[in-house]
């Protein structure tokens, strides 16, 4: 199982990616304390943006590369996946 | 054929920290934790601070959005040293004038309030210019006795509380054993219904329009009115004609989520067009559900809870005047079903689409008016820039075309130019593109330029019945008969 | 990390990449998506 993100901040992604990871940081919803550790990538990571067929994701999602703050996306989530182990 | 005019627009917005504890979000989480409502009344803004708030003076005309640009930030920090509850836009009213504008909404005794209060509610709004006698005399009170003993002797009510914490009153059901008609439904319902209809009234009143000449009111908002038979049956667009003295006018709601105000607008130009009513007026209540809906994100940084206003909107159309600006229903833009969920197909149909058919550049349309949530609200609570994403969109497609060159730089020159910093309340439907209808009808007038395009996006997705989004947009032009 | 063959939860949001736009692209990596939501804060 693999969590695939479309978050439109850092700050957003973060949140995400700890709570399918080491549990909801804000300890109110049903994922507080739950440490699911799936791994999870943001879509505009090169991880996974090299496995999609680029005709399809140049269709879908590349215009936002150029939109959202994509350098800060992509720290976000390597540091959450470092601090995390997955 | 004639053109539709937009002749006036007006917004009405009413502080109500007290009522942050009846957004969806803080009401839940306060059922959950009952401490989480003193965290949250701890962090509430005085009157004074949301009236001396730059965005909300913006939305009441007093200051221009790119003046934000400019303006000591975060505006949250830096009241302004002149401001003013009225504007050539609207009015901001205080909690306790819109519990009394509540009660003056309700015909149905589900708003009580403990009687000093009503008395010097009633007392406060006397002289409003746009309250009726009528109305004054519904804003009685009650023994606190009996709101203590309905508050707590029987289900199907729930208090109403100032921002200090003190119980004034309450709203119930008159029927408990109909979910559609909870309480908190109810009050969200009065709530739209007043909001609206103070929106109407000045609309009416600022162009001159006597009410009985209107003949339809189009609601526009995200309320869902009705019973269990007919949850979300809705005619907010009637109810709202009625309170405004409107005795020719008939009325329909336009729903479509955040988006629906555009939607309503082509609907309410294409029927003044088409001479079916000679003048439509769209109105759009508030979103009280979205009250402290990031509380937390605000609480977590230590600043105000800022979702702590509601706003409603009017806007009289009607045939061409000669001067009123013009809703140009050839350029209307939409999200069709085929388009898709890819961000740039969303924006070709609505920004691109409308271009190409009035042979139009990008940049020849001198403001884009998207949806203009406040980014001070929604970007501390890692919800980003709204209006920002949706102005880089504009400029990534423009740079595709290649009418502007491609790289951060131009595109930020694009979006400083042709964009402004988001100011509105986070209403959902209100914030959506309305908010900047005021302003570019000035500018239209003054001639500072001839086009502006509003464009706004629903979330249809949230309500499970599909996966998509929806959008629709149009083009505003300054009116040649003006010169 | 091989995406082909795996099954995916999709987190989308509207004003960053939508659910349904993160679909397409998994499916083309071979990967079967289980779960699509798009959010909204606004």
């Amino acid at each position: 199982m693999v969590v695939l993100l479309g978050s439109p901040t850092a700050e957003s992604a973060e949140v995400y990616a700890r709570t399918v990871t080491e549990g909801d940081p804000s300890w109110v919803g049903p994922l507080a304390g739950i440490a699911l550790g799936l791994p999870v990538f943001h879509v505009l990571e090169e991880e996974v943006k090299s496995q999609f067929d680029a005709a399809v994701y140049k269709e879908q999602v590349s215009i936002m590369e150029s939109v959202l703050d994509t350098d800060d996306i992509i720290d976000a989530m390597r540091q959450v996946r470092d601090a995390v182990g997955v | 054929m004639s053109q539709p005019v937009v002749r006036e627009i007006r917004f009405f917005l009413a502080h109500t920290p007290g009522l942050v504890r009846h957004g969806s979000k803080p009401t839940r989480e306060i059922h959950a934790n009952h401490s989480v409502w003193q965290d949250i009344r701890g962090s509430l803004r005085s009157f004074d601070d949301a009236v001396a708030y730059a965005p909300h003076q913006v939305m009441l005309g007093n200051m221009q959005p790119d003046d934000l640009n400019t303006a000591e930030a975060p505006w949250y920090e830096n009241m302004l040293a002149e401001y003013s509850t009225s504007g050539p836009h609207g009015e901001m009213v205080n909690e306790d004038q819109f519990h009394g504008l509540l009660k003056a909404a309700d015909e149905f005794d589900l708003v009580l309030l403990e009687e000093g209060y009503a008395t010097r509610v009633a007392a406060e709004l006397r002289n409003h210019p746009r309250v009726t006698d009528e109305e004054i005399e519904r804003i009685q009170g009650v023994p606190f006795s009996r709101i203590e003993e309905r508050l707590s002797s029987r289900e199907g009510a729930i208090p109403l509380l100032t921002r200090d914490g003190a119980t004034i009153g309450l709203v119930q059901t008159d029927y408990v054993d109909d979910p559609s008609l909870a309480p908190d439904i109810l009050l969200e319902n009065l709530a739209v219904k007043a909001t609206a209809t103070m929106a109407l009234r000045s609309v009416l009143a600022e162009s001159g329009t006597d009410p009985a000449s209107l003949q339809y009111v189009i609601g526009s908002g995200e309320e869902a009115i009705g019973d269990r038979y007919n949850r979300g049956g809705g005619n907010l667009g009637k109810a709202v004609a009625e309170a405004s003295a409107c005795v020719n006018s008939t009325g329909a709601d336009v729903k479509a989520f955040c988006c629906a105000p555009v939607h309503a607008m082509v609907v309410g130009g294409s029927l003044v067009q088409s001479g079916v009513f000679p003048e439509v007026a769209i109105v759009g209540g508030c979103s009280l559900a979205k009250l402290g809906m990031k509380y937390r994100g605000h609480l977590a940084k230590e600043i105000p809870v800022m979702e702590d206003v509601l706003a409603g909107f009017a806007v009289l159309m009607g045939p061409d005047d000669g001067t009123s600006p013009v809703l140009r229903l050839d350029s209307v833009g939409r999200h069709t079903v085929g388009a898709g969920s890819v961000q740039q197909a969303i924006v070709e149909a609505l920004v691109a689409d409308p271009l190409d058919r009035l042979g139009l550049k990008f940049g020849d349309v001198a403001k884009y008016a998207t949806e203009m949530h406040n980014p001070e609200i929604t970007d501390t609570a890692g919800s980003g820039n709204v209006p920002r994403t949706n102005y880089r969109l504009i400029a990534a497609l423009a740079a595709q075309r290649g009418e502007i060159p491609t790289g951060s730089e131009s595109r930020d020159k694009f979006v400083e130019e042709h964009g402004m910093p988001g100011f509105s309340p986070t209403q959902g439907h209100v914030a959506s593109a309305m908010p900047f209808m005021a302003h570019a009808m000035d500018d239209l007038k003054a001639g500072e330029y001839q086009y502006s395009m509003f464009l706004a996006k629903g979330s249809l997705f949230l309500g499970r019945m599909t996966h998509m989004s929806d959008g629709e947009s149009f083009i505003m032009e300054a009116n040649s008969g003006a010169e | 990390m091989d995406l082909s063959g795996k099954r995916v939860i999709i987190v989308g949001e509207r004003d960053g990449v939508p659910g349904p736009a993160i679909e397409a692209c998994v499916r083309s990596a071979g990967a079967e998506p289980v779960m699509v939501q798009t959010q909204c804060f606004v």
